[in-house]
């Protein structure tokens, strides 16, 4: 076992707090449309175990906007589906000259596992349910167009918690850079367990209060079949944390609604209040493209 | 044959079972205890000498939960390995589950795994399977496989879930005097769960089982056992407070309900799990700070009867891949006396006697093992020799064990095996 190589991104828990606000700041300097080519004669693998849409498209436009070579592997249509484990993939893109691989997987820890075996850094682009770092980074940069700082907010995560690695990153991020952090859902979605994630995390099953005062409002997709396992109703789900107009109205007058995507109008938010001009849902998606270049330039050591 | 004979001379033994916790001698022949007396006090002559001077004589350690791995998965582990590993860990007789490939579920399979050409080194006594193919359907033939040397039945690695296959087991057990013993996991719920549910699987975005997925099974098993007149049920790897609740509850019935419990849930907690190693994965998962409290209070006061390894060889492939898809389980045989010694003897004061206890007479009585887990005269001659205060370093690359998943690579730790005797035999020496 070996230490994940220099530049490794596999999750927030872990990170030092400087080089997250490096990261952020780096972010905040990156312009996909006039960037200039620091990875130029770098290749990147994208290795894709899960489907993805944002997250996959916008690694790969980031590494095109940095000059570096991509290419796309997926599990479906790989040695991967002939059985290959995960580290035999891994040194054998290695072998043909991979730089940097971007890895979503369905299993938590697995970017970890790969860290621990190659020696080219491992960008974690989610893993299962644990982490999804690079959403957490361009949610505290599009925070940061909003707000003046991340210190002193108050944030609400409402939702499917459990299952979410973007809540899970989203936490650990915001909690470090003095953001105080609600979690509201059902037991099912949102554990007691869920409040030991770390100090000062607020748990409440009350929309009405979770929303009280919140400057950032973050949704999380509600996924009916996985409800219909947890036997709960879809109705009553809608009926007590769905986000509507009259329900904004609680938090502050200036606070921002996200959501990591893909949305369910009629669900976990009405279209209204996808629509409305607190919600900025779509530049989180805009701002996935700068992140994710900071992210692979500190990666690459050209940063 | 000429008869060969061992004297262990200059001793402690302690013998929970004849009350014996005293300086004496035990003279070995044709491989029975022949003679224990106070020092000496053996007058016959012995071929072969044992100066066991400064070191703890008990009677051989007995381990009710090990999977050798034959047939079919002879890259994990052997029973030629398995059993070295064994005695280098002072079991003189081990119990191996029939959760094999093919399972060991018919008098032919129990024959092969007790054939002298598997190259033993220490006594095999098979469990055989309770189900066939331990689909958890049909009943095997308890008859049968008891006759040809199981000492029990399970379908360990897996639940009997269903109620009336579990209520047919017991029933049957009690008709043949058969121990049914119970891998408690109500897999219902804790389908796609890696290890423990608690803050350790939360923050790594692992599905848990829950404490409740045992102990509900636990529960229901002992209902039906204290149904069920003169049914022997055996609650495998015992690992939560409130499974023991309920065991404690059978016992007070006076049901016929024991149970044993892993060096690793004594010693180990959830969180050591750490960032998803895998050498810290294993079913039943390791639980919580109170789930380890209860057990260690109830390896103290005699709720848990005995101390098993459930020896879990994987290959190394098996483990080197992502936690979610690692294989449950970890070796244990050679650590289980000094993690016994190092945790509950040093740490939290429990006497060696009552540690000896858990190896030897305790689980002896759970199975029915007769003459065995004692030194009283006419007693199989197996015996473990260890220094309780020996200090050594467990490496996993010198493990006699074909595999290497343990999670106690390098760990430093006091009570050393000496010297194993099986049969009057010496089958391991420490060097």
């Amino acid at each position: 076992m070996t230490t994940p190589a220099r530049g490794s991104l596999l999750g927030i828990e872990h990170l030092e707090t400087k080089e997250i606000l490096r990261l952020l700041q780096l972010a905040r300097r990156m312009n996909p449309q006039k960037a200039r080519p620091l990875l130029r004669g770098k290749r990147i693998v994208l290795l894709f175990y899960e489907a993805s849409t944002r997250t996959r498209t916008s690694f790969e436009f980031a590494a095109k906007a940095l000059g570096a070579t991509t290419t796309l592997v997926l599990s479906s249509g790989s040695s991967i589906e002939k059985g290959e484990s995960i580290i035999d993939t891994g040194n054998t893109l290695r072998a043909v000259g991979a730089d940097c691989i971007v890895m979503r997987h369905p299993a938590a820890g697995a970017p970890h596992f790969m860290a621990k075996h190659l020696d080219i850094p491992i960008v974690n682009a989610g893993d299962g349910m644990h982490e999804h770092p690079s959403q957490a980074l361009l949610d505290a940069v599009t925070i940061l167009k909003h707000k003046k700082s991340l210190k002193g907010l108050q944030a609400t995560i409402i939702g499917d918690i459990f299952h979410s690695r973007v809540a899970r990153s989203a936490c650990h991020l915001l909690t470090r850079m003095g953001v105080k952090m609600t979690l509201c859902g059902p037991p099912e979605l949102v554990p007691d367990v869920a409040a030991t994630l770390m100090p000062g995390l607020r748990l409440t099953r009350h929309i009405e209060e979770a929303l009280r005062g919140t400057d950032v409002i973050m949704l999380l997709r509600v996924q009916s079949e996985r409800l219909a396992g947890l036997k709960i109703q879809l109705q009553d789900y809608i009926a007590r944390y769905q986000m509507t107009a009259a329900r904004l109205k609680l938090a502050k007058r200036d606070a921002i609604v996200m959501h990591p995507g893909p949305i369910i109008r009629g669900l976990e938010l009405t279209a209204e209040v996808a629509d409305c001009p607190q919600s900025v849902i779509v530049d989180e998606v805009r701002n996935g493209v700068p992140t994710r270049m900071a992210i692979l330039a500190r990666a690459l050591g050209r940063a | 044959m000429k008869s060969k004979s061992l004297l262990i001379k200059g001793g402690h033994v302690i013998d929970p079972a004849a009350k014996i916790d005293a300086a004496m001698d035990v003279l070995l022949r044709d491989g029975r205890v022949a003679e224990i007396a106070a020092p000496n006090k053996i007058r016959a002559s012995a071929e072969e000498k044992f100066d066991a001077r400064g070191l703890i004589v008990a009677p051989g350690f007995i381990d009710l939960h090990v999977h050798l791995r034959e047939p079919g998965q002879g890259y994990k582990e052997t029973i030629a390995t398995g059993t070295a590993a064994a005695a280098a860990g002072g079991f003189t007789s081990v119990c191996t589950m029939p959760n094999t490939a093919p399972v060991v579920d018919t008098a032919d399979w129990v024959n092969w795994l007790r054939s002298p050409e598997r190259g033993a080194v220490v006594n095999v006594f098979p469990i055989a399977a309770a189900t066939r193919a331990s689909q958890g359907q049909s009943l095997t033939d308890f008859s049968a496989l008891q006759q040809a040397g199981a000492v029990a039945v399970t379908d360990d690695g897996k639940p009997i879930l269903n109620d009336d296959t579990m209520r047919a087991a017991l029933q049957l057990g009690a008709e043949l005097n058969l121990a049914v013993v119970q891998h408690a996991e109500d897999t219902r719920l804790t389908e796609g769960c890696s290890m423990h549910f608690g803050a350790t699987s939360f923050r790594l975005g692992l599905r848990g089982m829950s404490g409740a997925a045992e102990a509900g099974i636990v529960e229901r098993d002992v209902t039906l056992a204290q149904q069920i007149q003169n049914s022997r049920l055996h609650v495998a790897h015992l690992s939560t407070a409130d499974a023991l609740k309920a065991v404690r509850r059978g016992k007070r019935a006076k049901a016929r309900v024991t149970c044993e419990v892993t060096p690793h849930h004594f010693t180990l907690l959830d969180e050591n799990v750490g960032e998803y190693n895998t050498h810290f994965k294993m079913n039943p998962p390791l639980r919580s700070i109170a789930d380890r409290e209860a057990i260690v209070a109830a390896l103290s006061d005699g709720t848990v009867d005995a101390i098993a390894t459930d020896h879990a060889p994987h290959a190394a492939h098996e483990k080197q891949v992502e936690f979610e898809r690692a294989a449950f389980g970890i070796t244990g045989l050679e650590t289980a006396l000094a993690l016994a010694i190092s945790q509950l003897h040093r740490e939290h004061k429990i006497p060696l006697t009552r540690i000896v206890e858990l190896f030897t007479s305790g689980p002896a009585r759970v199975f029915d093992l007769k003459q065995r887990g004692s030194l009283a005269r006419g007693s199989f001659g197996d015996v473990t020799i260890f220094d309780p205060k020996k200090r050594w370093r467990f490496e996993a690359a010198r493990s006699r064990s074909l595999s290497r998943n343990t999670p106690f690579d390098g760990w430093q730790f006091t009570g050393k095996v000496m010297a194993t005797i099986v049969g009057g035999k010496i089958v391991y020496l420490a060097d």
